[in-house]
């Protein structure tokens, strides 16, 4: 591990095990804002971490920055960090000056478009975009769409336009944001914005499903080495070693696929790395927690063990920007597309 | 709690260099109709294609020169290995001897060993087998009956071989003895010989195999006879050697490419332009591949550096085994047809081939409940 990286991950563990108790996350998921884990985070720059240094980056790696995020979902921290990483970077993308405070971006679902025009005044945006991640929380939003057959990013104001919020499996909100020609802050031509929101959007969602899946390996590994029946630790169980060894190739899959996707998306989202990335890790997701559940018994169904803090992160990040099923599509027919002998010297670019 | 992890290793540009010369020499080996890539796995047999593989350079790349080697990394033999499975290359003949008994010699193997044995094994010329497996002794190779016993100037062995993959055509194998009493330690006592398949007193008899072919053996010796010199590593220190040798095994390329063929052919079959679901189940394996070799080009960066990634390894090998399984198990539903018995020339038959040969791959070079055994233990769970 590099220096760097060893400073950060003490930096970031130290935040979270001061900020992100089980009464924060509790607080979190009943709508309140975590506000001193969010002051903590943004103190040391990690929400900015993922920027470029023009445009007000916190001078780290992008790769530092990617397991900075892995972390504070390994502690499954109830804070918008992803969202605000992935909206600083598409408005760096575009040129536009970045906004202190949480930011999120829209629209996230396949089917909510938005429509940007033109005014005298500006440019304004139109449409309603379902289950905005924290937009019920944070003060600005980058929204894509096109103007003019471009793409265009737009930096906009929320704060108080939430309409109805929904939580996902975690808790998270997810609000929905109907726009009338509201005025955008700034916005300005980004190629491809659209795809680059949904592909980053699922580079990140990767990252965090990788942390969860650290941490679900953990609390697996710690209860069967505990729990004791039939005189011994269940862990002594042949059943339960080969459940928790799947679970482990789970692990190491979807931590080696996150780091591929991020080693090659430091510039843009790569779309290689990225759909496998969320292809294999949302599987990993699913089959981890499941086997997860089945060693820790009735207690893993509680909510007083902490297990379910990341199993329904899992649950719900696996089909936030594009599930499995349509990552892998993507990729099959990218694949299919160029032809079997392309495949090997795809797969072996690296 | 033991932690794996999968560093990224870069690959020197010298690998890039290696990787075109391969693809090269593939294309040609191809045009010149030396070999079909669908009709082969790593297992198959080809003596003259290993030879040519010697004189290119590609057999024991990271031996010194001394003992015919090429003083190669093991990243730039990775990727030798990945082009050559990737093609589809015959690269049975050769494939133990580079993978580990030549890596053994050169550890554990006395001069004289080392100077006979490894620049023939170099030039594509020496193959060998592994003699592990015996009747009652599988996954508990501490059960192992084969007995060695002691003579003038070396040991007499006696005992019978089973699985013995090759032996009927390689010529040496590496063979597991009893070489001392059970004691209470159940892994004392054994010991590893290099045997000449061409000497007297070791007869090897065929077992066919699932698909009615013969690639592996049974071996019976009797009073074979095995000089001083070809004791690999000392009296009594097989089980550790053995251990060691396995770790080198699990995390190659040959650990998950085994239906490769398969899944291009089915790529072929089902055209530029499939259905959602033929799409979805292609973009799933790419997925898989692309990160199985990730983690285990990692782990071949770690052994590089001299670590010892066991359950890093291991963990290539169940991940592997399990997505090996699953290609035949796929496509046969996108692709409705009847497997065929055949060599691989056609579609059916290839799928056929692959039907009849992946229960070998969860099986062969330890089983993958003893693989998640050492797993768990890598886990801290007994
Ligand atoms: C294609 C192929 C090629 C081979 N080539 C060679 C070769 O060249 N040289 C050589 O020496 N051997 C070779 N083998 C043999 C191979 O190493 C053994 O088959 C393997 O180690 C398993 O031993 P076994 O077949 O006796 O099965 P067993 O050990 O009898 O196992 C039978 C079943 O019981 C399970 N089992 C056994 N012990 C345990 C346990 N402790 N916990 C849970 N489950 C257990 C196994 O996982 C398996 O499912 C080859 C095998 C195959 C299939």
């Amino acid at each position: 591990m590099s220096e760097i990286r060893d400073d950060l991950l003490k930096t970031v563990d130290r935040i979270f095990d001061e900020h992100c108790q089980k009464s924060v996350r509790e607080s979190a998921e009943a709508g309140e804002w975590p506000a001193a884990l969010w002051q903590a985070l943004e103190e040391v720059g990690v929400t900015r971490a993922a920027l470029p240094e023009g445009a007000g980056g916190s001078g780290i790696e992008f790769e530092d920055a990617m397991f900075a995020l892995r972390r504070s979902a390994y502690h499954a921290a109830p804070v918008p960090l992803a969202e605000t990483m992935l909206a600083g970077r598409l408005l760096a993308a575009a040129g536009i000056a970045v906004p202190e405070g949480g930011l999120t971006v829209a629209p996230v679902q396949r089917n909510d478009q938005l429509k940007l025009a033109k005014e005298a005044s500006g440019a304004t945006v139109s449409g309603t975009a379902h289950r905005v991640p924290w937009g019920n929380l944070c003060a600005h939003a980058v929204v894509v769409g096109e103007l003019d057959g471009i793409g265009v990013a737009g930096l906009i104001s929320i704060v108080g336009a939430a309409g109805s919020v929904e939580r996902n499996l975690a808790g998270e909100p997810r609000a929905l944001l109907r726009f009338e020609r509201a005025p955008l802050i700034a916005f300005a031509p980004l190629e491809g914005a659209l795809s680059r929101l949904e592909t980053e959007g699922a580079l990140y969602r990767s990252v965090q499903m990788a942390g969860a899946l650290e941490r679900t390996l953990e609390y697996a590994l710690l209860y069967a080495n505990e729990r004791v029946q039939f005189g011994r630790p269940i862990a002594k169980f042949q059943a339960i070693q080969h459940m928790l060894a799947v679970l482990a190739g789970h692990v190491a899959a979807a931590s080696a696929a996150a780091d591929a996707a991020v080693e090659t998306s430091g510039i843009a989202p790569d779309e290689f790395g990225v759909s496998v990335g969320k292809s294999r890790i949302g599987e990993a997701a699913g089959k981890g927690a499941e086997i997860a559940h089945q060693v820790h018994g009735a207690m893993g169904y509680t909510r007083e063990h902490n297990l379910h803090y990341s199993t329904r992160r899992l649950w719900s990040w696996r089909d936030e920007f594009g599930n499995e099923s349509y990552w892998q599509t993507r990729l099959g027919r990218a694949v299919a597309a160029q032809g079997a002998d392309a495949l090997w010297p795809m797969l072996s670019r690296l | 709690m033991h932690e794996f992890r999968y560093d990224p290793v870069q690959l020197p540009a010298s690998a890039q260099i290696l990787r075109s010369d391969v693809r090269t020499f593939i294309a040609e080996e191809v045009a010149s109709g030396a070999f079909t890539p669908s009709r082969n796995s790593w297992n198959t047999f080809d003596a003259d294609f290993s030879r040519r593989c010697g004189e290119r350079g590609y057999i024991g790349m990271r031996w010194p020169k001394q003992y015919g080697g090429h003083e190669r990394s093991a990243l730039e033999r990775y990727v030798v290995t990945e082009e050559l499975l990737a093609g589809g290359a015959p690269v049975g003949a050769h494939w133990v001897a580079d993978r580990q008994s030549g890596h053994q010699i050169l550890r554990y193997g006395s001069d004289r060993a080392k100077q006979t044995i490894l620049p023939k094994i170099a030039a594509g010329v020496c193959f060998f087998s592994i003699g592990m497996s015996e009747p009652d002794s599988g996954s508990d190779l501490a059960a192992v009956r084969t007995r060695a016993i002691q003579v003038e100037s070396g040991w007499k062995i006696s005992g019978t071989k089973v699985w013995t993959s090759g032996a009927h055509r390689t010529n040496y194998l590496i063979a597991l003895a009893r070489t001392g009493p059970k004691e209470e330690d159940r892994h004392a006592g054994m010991t590893q010989f290099i045997v000449d398949l061409s000497h007297p007193g070791v007869t090897v008899r065929p077992i066919y195999n699932l698909y009615g072919g013969h690639d592996f053996n049974e071996v019976v010796f009797d009073e074979y006879f095995v000089p001083d010199d070809m004791i690999l590593g000392g009296v009594g220190m097989g089980w550790k050697m053995v251990t060691g040798e396995l770790a080198f095994e699990r995390s190659g390329p040959d650990r998950f490419l085994s239906t490769y063929q398969l899944l291009l052919e089915s790529i072929r079959a089902i055209g530029p332009d499939p259905d959602d679901r033929s799409a979805n189940e292609i973009g799933r394996f790419v997925a898989h591949l692309a990160t199985l070799r990730r983690m285990s080009t990692s782990v071949a960066g770690m052994l590089e550096r001299g670590a010892q990634p066991i359950v890093e390894a291991a963990l290539v090998k169940d991940v592997g085994t399990t997505f090996e399984r699953e290609v035949p198990e796929t496509f046969r539903h996108l692709i409705p047809t009847e497997p065929t018995l055949g060599e691989g020339g056609s579609y059916p038959e290839l799928l056929g081939m692959t039907i009849l040969r992946a229960p070998g791959f969860t099986i062969r070079g330890g089983t993958r409940e003893i693989l998640r055994g050492m797993i768990a233990r890598g886990l801290g769970l007994r």
